[in-house]
């Protein structure tokens, strides 16, 4: 499959020729490609912000490129707005953003502005509505009465009612109750499986990028420091501790058991899949197998028995 | 395009220029104003521009912070210009006419005496917030106010609503940015389009500026009432405003330097 999304060599200086210079991202490379679900980690100030504003063209790289469907997006600079419409970007507490009367209108602000018809915006206005599980009712409302996380919703049904080919969220659950966190991040995915858009996902959650990414970016220090599937990701716990970042809380358990000698996988990030390998391993020891890892091989593990 | 603006902004330092009481900086930056209008010979102006020259070089600000600070006003400054020059007659043929444009050399000598004038206004009191921070300043303009407080005029009060105001500007600043390209990522024509479509698309980021303005003052006065503000009456400062011996003598050679620029102009009217 193609990449729907290409990025060479992408540096950005914020002040660039100001006293104030401040590199935001230094030569990164990644590809990513159509129908993915990437998720981005990366500790405050890693760049991972300033690296998506670039994905639909909000800010301009000081050099480097950047492909979207295999077209440079900075190539035309007054054809930028078609690049708007094609990656759909939910910033953070995306709720400030609502200004119209009713969130009707609010969702359909973006459809409007890509100039579509009246009955085209209210197929994708109900749609979307649907998709983040936003009431009917609710739509003739104005979105200033609405709690925080229906906002939330509102504000992220505005993007998708523009039906993007990307869909970029920075940190869609942040301030959401535990519950509020799950349902908008699996109606996203949700979305992402029905629709086969291209999501990328920033989180400081390590479980829900574990729970929802099929692969994970890691920035660090301006750059790309790992890209891979979530498997190999967080297999390399000890670098992204290193990092400032963390693992999903199983996989610690897990890396935590391989250490006092137990032979059991060290990839392992979700619960449900926890359970299948500790099943495993069960079976594995009822049938007389040994769960013990060679000493040689881990000369911290020292229990004879488990 | 936001963050051209410099109103408030502060580049700290330890200069004598950044150490000098706020209280008298003030005075003596009203009085520099004053100065460039009393000083209106070319002599007494063009000291009056070394004595800033020297005040910038001494607070190491860089040069290029005047050039910024005079951008916005440069409409005025040209305007201001044009005018004395087409608009001062005097004795004497002119320099230039064209139909009923007639260019005499005082209206030259007026047009440039004009532009430096508001050019060093500009940079003077550029200097003042350059090297004050604007927390500092309200409280000299609260001191220097404070003798109103007796026909029962609200300087505390009109400090703290100067001071809340200067501290939520870059905030502000910030937040419109965020929002304008939260909007510019559904499409709205802020950067491209004609002038009548960005205007019609500014009302979806003033709308959310305004509301989010709101709840932030609303959160401040809750977070002030919380420890128990309930204004200037009996309040103490964590740093007292007291001139020492350095003060006095920053004010004594600023006095002096603006007593000769006065003296050129009385000595030399038209040199």
């Amino acid at each position: 499959m193609a990449s729907i999304i290409k990025v060479e060599h992408l540096k950005y200086v914020y002040n660039a020729g100001m006293p104030g210079e401040v590199t935001a991202l230094e030569d990164v490379n990644f590809e990513v490609e159509e129908g993915d679900f990437v998720g981005i980690i990366g500790s405050t100030g890693s760049g991972k912000s300033t690296l998506i504003s670039h994905m639909n063209g909000l800010n301009r790289p000081t050099s480097g490129k950047i492909f979207i469907d295999g077209r440079d997006i900075w190539e035309d600079p007054s054809r930028i707005r078609e690049f708007r419409f094609m990656t759909g970007l939910v910033f953070q507490y995306p709720e400030y953003q609502l200004f119209e009367e009713t969130c009707y209108k609010d969702i359909a602000f973006g459809p409007k502005n890509m100039g579509l018809d009246e009955k085209e915006v209210d197929r994708r206005v109900r749609e979307a509505a649907a998709f983040v599980g936003l009431d009917e009712k609710l739509l003739e409302r104005s979105p200033f009465e609405l709690s925080g996380g229906q906002k939330r919703r509102v504000a992220v049904a505005g993007v998708m009612a523009m039906e993007p080919r990307i869909l970029v969220l920075d940190e869609p659950a942040a301030g959401l109750d535990p519950e509020g966190r799950d349902t908008i991040l699996s109606q996203v995915k949700e979305y992402h499986k029905k629709t086969g858009t291209t999501v990328l996902l920033v989180s400081h959650s390590m479980e829900d990028i574990a729970r929802y990414a099929d692969k994970v970016l890691v920035m660090a220090q301006k750059q790309v420091a790992m890209y891979d599937t979530v498997e190999h990701v967080f297999a390399r716990a000890e670098e992204l501790l290193a990092l400032g970042l963390s693992v999903p809380q199983v996989t610690k358990i897990f890396l935590k058991l391989r250490e006092m000698g137990l032979d059991l996988p060290s990839d392992v990030y979700t619960i449900p899949y926890a359970v299948k390998t500790l099943l495993a391993a069960k079976a594995r020891r009822d049938a007389g197998e040994s769960l013990i890892l060679p000493r040689a091989a881990h000369p911290k593990g020292g229990k004879e028995k488990c | 395009m936001l963050r051209d603006i410099t109103i408030g902004q502060h580049f700290p330092g330890d200069s004598p220029v950044h150490q000098f009481d706020p209280r008298l900086k003030l005075v003596m930056v009203l009085l520099y104003i004053v100065l460039l209008f009393a000083a209106s010979n070319p002599l007494g102006l063009t000291l009056a521009l070394v004595f800033l020259a020297a005040m910038y070089k001494v607070s190491r600000i860089p040069l290029k912070m005047i050039l910024r600070s005079l951008k916005p006003i440069l409409p005025i400054l040209v305007f201001t210009a044009v005018l004395n020059l087409f608009f001062v007659s005097g004795e004497g043929a002119p320099l230039f006419e064209l139909g009923f444009l007639k260019i005499y050399a005082e209206g030259v000598r007026y047009a440039v005496l004009m532009g430096v004038r508001v050019i060093a206004l500009i940079a003077g009191s550029s200097l003042l917030t350059y090297t004050t921070s604007p927390i500092v300043l309200t409280d000299a303009i609260e001191a220097l106010l404070r003798p109103l407080g007796k026909l029962h005029f609200p300087v505390h009060e009109l400090a703290m609503m100067m001071s809340i105001a200067l501290r939520f500007i870059p905030t502000l600043i910030e937040e419109t940015d965020k929002i304008m390209n939260a909007q510019k990522a559904r499409g709205a024509m802020l950067d491209t389009g004609k002038l009548p479509d960005r205007v019609k698309a500014l009302v979806p980021v003033l709308i959310p500026l305004f509301i989010s303005a709101f709840r932030r003052a609303d959160e401040l006065a809750m977070a002030m009432e919380c420890r128990c503000y309930r204004g200037g009456e009996g309040r103490t400062r964590l740093k007292v405003l007291r001139c020492t011996r350095e003060d006095y003598l920053r004010l004594a050679f600023c006095l002096v330097c603006y007593g000769v620029i006065l003296a050129t102009r009385l000595l030399f009217p038209n040199f």
